[in-house]
């Protein structure tokens, strides 16, 4: 593995390994006193966000510090990125500059691609932590991570992904990955929230949420930004809400066994009820732990066995 | 100067014959021609076409002279077998005045390769919101005679019919970039399956088509005259054949990429394949060619759009959209077209010279391959077969999605009135 | 270290060192040297804790714990103990999947920890336990038993107990068998030579 763009990248054997490594890592790192491996000393691994996000860009942090690699945060804001750098220079800079990896969130589709392209040469892996609309692999691993640690192997089982797929780089990660691990997948959303296209995708989609619930072993929740409420997508948030969003009385059609996942931020009132949130029944809160160990686990993969950046 | 071309096929048909030039007109065709005191070019199973003519082109000047000067884009098209091109509107200044177009004019007459027919923007900085001064446009030394707002669609439905009622005074037409842009924000790929896959925002083909529709409507209705850029869909096809039908004043063109490429190039993110309209799917480049073939489509125009490599050499979604076109128009009409059969060489003259001739209504080009025609020809090697460089292009950029591609035919030899601009690669200033 | 290959070895290049007989007996043996050594008795029973390396050393140091129990009456805690994660040749390597790690319950701190693996080769491994032993906290003492040391050591390190020293050229391989990782006991010498 020398990149990860692109969910679809990873074969079942790929993506077996990595979440096989990141539950050994989280069972070794459990109740140590030094939560911190020497595995990539003397590595650099640069995070570059483009896009605000707290969470994903701390869980890279911690998890390349943990495994002693040193990590530098770019952000947009603080860097010759503001000053009207072309995306490809300040790559090039980077890597010129040591990084032995590089992890890419931008606002463009592709974004991730085109850097791994411009970097091909000089040995610095890249990591997509989102780009776009397109894909955020790491999240859909960590997403699987929590659901197999819940359902165990996820041959057969059935995940349903709702929300606004149209606009969801976690969705399209999830539909490639969940394939590639045997599950299948159903899309649930609003016409106007579904790609055109979608066919392509080969996982049915369906408008109703009642309906599918009882035979779902877990529900995906998927984030509806501010704008596209005020896009025109759907014509209010109580009306959204009303068909699909997650309360008490939804849960009820849910089978016992069955997970609430959600990538966070979560829109309380809207997308999941707060008494739904807050219940026994999400794995939110695993998602973010094992986010640290999955991304711990790709810096692993990706990292060791190179001899990185020659420089 | 004379010239004799020996042993071509006229239109790729019947036996060799050797065409005497002299005084920018093609003097005598026959078998034999006594070679006394002309320069002899042999010409042995070369095609012989009426000059091409293109129209819709972006030579960039005035205002991005780093990408094309009307000098370097006029060299494309002579080694293209171009021997008129229609200089888009969408310079900086915007050709929305006299002053502009008779500055692109005079430009184009300086370089001397092909003659440069400035098109003048339908409406005031191409803003869509009040219409430019058109008469005037027509009336100076440029000669317009086609307006557009290319790049940017004349949206504004009581607008559009202002302009195709008032250039019917003027013998113009109409030229449009159909894209309903409310439809098409923040657009990025053809919507449909590859762009879902990719995250990219959609355009769906019906943004082209309801303009589409819409302007036939409206062409009809005030009896002016209507051309559709760039024809991308299987359903603005359909739209032309019914409005063609019912007598409506509307000529199209297609792009030579729209009838070879398709969206699934898309997939590597290099923006080299962004243009406007995007590319589409299979479907739609299958019934393009039909479309051609049958004439529902008029014409091929290259919308050739050279871009610097820092607006291509970037994310997708900053990316200028757009590909160069005029050095592989023939080669990839050839082989889209001509060994598909859906066109013989005849048909390439008529969708390559003559149909867009008689569109931006140019007296001299586009004329038929007489004794006593002008010489404006395109002198094509149907059996070269030659891998695309852009490096080696005479434009400046180097935008061209063939990259690599091993393409058939070439041209040889082109010439403006009697006057070589082009042959065997090189430029005749 | 034992050869990756160790199971796959063609029968007839190889020598057999220790049946599985002598496996027995050698495993036997070094309980007692364990329990002497550490003065393992009741009064000292909470101090030792067994530590295998995975892949062998794991069910090795299961095996010592239950002689242990057998001659002396006293349970010593086992667990497993990965330490891919510390080794110095990360760079060079693939990546390979992580074994399971496994601390008793009563942890490391303030313990006698026995490190045990299968084949004392570069020392590298043992130099990979003692740092990953040490994330995981600090233990009054350790030691190392190893069922076969085949010399060539690389860094200061010699075992405690030794069930057998193989004297070997660099070129040969050490296979240790063991029957809950490869389906039978012995340990094999062989010419590897693609070391």
């Amino acid at each position: 593995m020398k990149h990860l763009l692109s969910a679809a990248d990873l074969d079942l054997d790929t993506a077996t390994a990595v979440l096989d490594t990141a539950a050994e890592l989280k069972a070794t790192l459990l109740g140590r006193e030094v939560r911190k491996l020497p595995t990539l000393r003397g590595r650099t691994v640069i995070t570059m966000f483009y896009e605000n996000s707290t969470r994903t860009r701390v869980s890279f942090e911690i998890a390349g510090k943990w495994m002693s690699a040193d990590v530098i945060n770019v952000s947009a804001s603080g860097s010759s990125v503001n000053k009207g750098e072309s995306l490809r220079d300040t790559a090039l800079t980077l890597s010129a500059a040591g990084a032995d990896c590089v992890i890419v969130r931008h606002p463009a589709s592709g974004a991730a691609h085109r850097l791994a392209g411009w970097l091909g040469h000089t040995g610095t892996g890249v990591v997509n932590a989102g780009d776009g609309m397109h894909e955020h692999p790491t999240q859909a691993l960590l997403d699987a991570a929590t659901l197999r640690e819940r359902l165990g192997d996820l041959r057969g089982r059935r995940i349903g992904i709702v929300g606004d797929i149209l606009h969801s780089r976690v969705a399209r990660s999830n539909v490639h990955l969940l394939a590639t691990l045997g599950a299948e997948v159903v899309l649930i959303a609003p016409p106007t929230l579904v790609p055109a296209g979608v066919e392509a995708w080969k996982v049915p989609v369906s408008y109703n949420l009642d309906a599918e619930l009882p035979g779902l072993d877990a529900v995906m929740l998927l984030r509806v930004q501010a704008e596209r409420m005020h896009g025109g997508f759907f014509p209010s948030a109580r009306e959204y809400s009303i068909a699909y969003g997650l309360n008490e009385n939804r849960m009820k059609l849910l089978p016992e066994h069955a997970i609430v996942l959600h990538p966070g931020p979560m829109l309380r009132g809207m997308e999941i009820s707060s008494a739904v949130a807050d219940s026994e029944r999400p794995a939110i809160v695993d998602q973010v732990s094992n986010g640290v160990h999955v991304r711990m686990a790709v810096l692993y993969h990706l990292l060791i066995g190179t001899e990185g950046n020659a420089l | 100067m004379s010239a004799l071309l020996r042993g071509v096929l006229l239109y790729g048909e019947g036996d060799p014959v050797d065409v005497l030039v002299e005084d920018g007109v093609i003097a005598r065709i026959g078998a034999d021609l006594p070679a006394e005191g002309v320069e002899v070019i042999e010409a042995q199973g070369k095609v012989l076409l009426p000059g091409f003519v293109d129209l819709h082109t972006h030579l960039r000047e005035p205002g991005r002279e780093d990408t094309e000067t009307i000098a370097t884009g006029s060299a494309a098209a002579a080694l293209g077998g171009y021997t008129a091109v229609f200089a888009m509107a969408n310079t900086d200044p915007v050709a929305d005045t006299q002053l502009v177009v008779e500055h692109v004019w005079r430009r184009g007459q300086e370089a001397g390769l092909v003659d440069v027919h400035p098109v003048g923007a339908v409406t005031v900085g191409l803003k869509g919101e009040k219409l430019a001064e058109l008469g005037t446009m027509a009336r100076s030394a440029a000669g317009v005679r086609v307006f557009s707002d290319d790049g940017h669609c004349v949206h504004d439905p009581l607008l559009m019919r202002r302009a195709l009622e008032y250039s019917k005074a003027l013998d113009a037409v109409i030229a449009q970039h159909a894209e309903e842009p409310r439809l098409t924000v923040g657009a990025q790929a053809n919507e449909g399956e590859v762009a879902s896959r990719l995250g990219l925002a959609g355009w769906p083909a019906v943004a082209e088509e309801s303009i589409v529709a819409r302007d036939c409507l409206l062409a009809k209705h005030t009896g002016g005259r209507l051309h559709v850029c760039h024809v991308s869909t299987t359903g603005t096809v359909d739209v032309l054949r019914w409005a063609k039908a019912r007598g409506t004043g509307v000529s199209a063109e297609v792009t030579p990429h729209h009838l070879l490429l398709t969206d699934e190039l898309l997939a590597s993110y290099d923006p080299v394949n962004k243009v406007n309209p995007p590319l589409r799917t299979s479907v739609d480049v299958q019934a393009l060619r039909a479309a051609l073939a049958e004439g529902i489509v008029d014409c091929v125009a290259t919308d050739h759009a050279p871009h610097a490599p820092q607006d291509k050499d970037c994310e997708w979604s900053s990316a200028r959209p757009g590909m160069l076109g005029l050095q592989t128009a023939l080669s990839v009409v050839a082989q889209t077209m001509v060994i598909t059969e859906l066109l013989d060489w005849r048909g390439v003259a008529r969708v390559m010279s003559e149909r867009p001739a008689q569109i931006a209504g140019l007296p001299d080009q586009g004329r038929p391959l007489a004794e006593g025609e002008p010489a404006n020809l395109a002198l094509v090697d149907p059996d070269a077969r030659w891998t695309v460089r852009g490096a080696d292009f005479a434009s400046i950029s180097d935008n061209t999605p063939f990259e690599g591609m091993e393409l058939p035919a070439r041209v040889v030899l082109t010439m403006l009135r009697g006057r070589i601009t082009a042959h065997e690669g090189k430029v005749c200033g | 270290m034992a050869s990756p290959s160790g199971a796959a070895t063609d029968p007839a290049e190889r020598r057999e060192l220790l049946s599985a007989g002598d496996v027995a007996r050698t495993v036997a043996r070094m309980a007692h040297q364990v329990i002497e050594k550490t003065a393992l008795d009741a009064a000292n029973r909470a101090s030792v804790v067994l530590l295998g390396i995975p892949s062998r050393g794991a069910p090795l140091a299961a095996r010592l714990a239950e002689k242990i129990a057998e001659f002396s009456g006293v349970k010593v805690p086992v667990g497993a103990l990965d330490v891919t994660l510390y080794r110095d040749d990360l760079r060079r390597k693939p990546a390979r999947p992580l074994e399971h790690t496994q601390l008793p319950e009563c942890g490391v701190d303030d313990r006698l920890v026995v490190l045990v693996d299968d084949v004392l080769f570069s020392g590298r491994t043992v130099r990979a336990a003692l740092d990953a032993l040490r994330d995981h906290g600090r233990p009054s003492a350790v030691q190392l038993a190893v069922l076969v040391d085949r010399g060539h050591r690389e860094l200061p390190i010699r075992a405690d107990y030794v069930g057998k020293n193989v004297p070997t050229a660099r070129s040969e391989d050490i296979a240790v068998h063991l029957s809950e990782v490869d389906g039978d006991d012995g340990v094999y010498l062989s010419q590897g030579g693609q070391r």
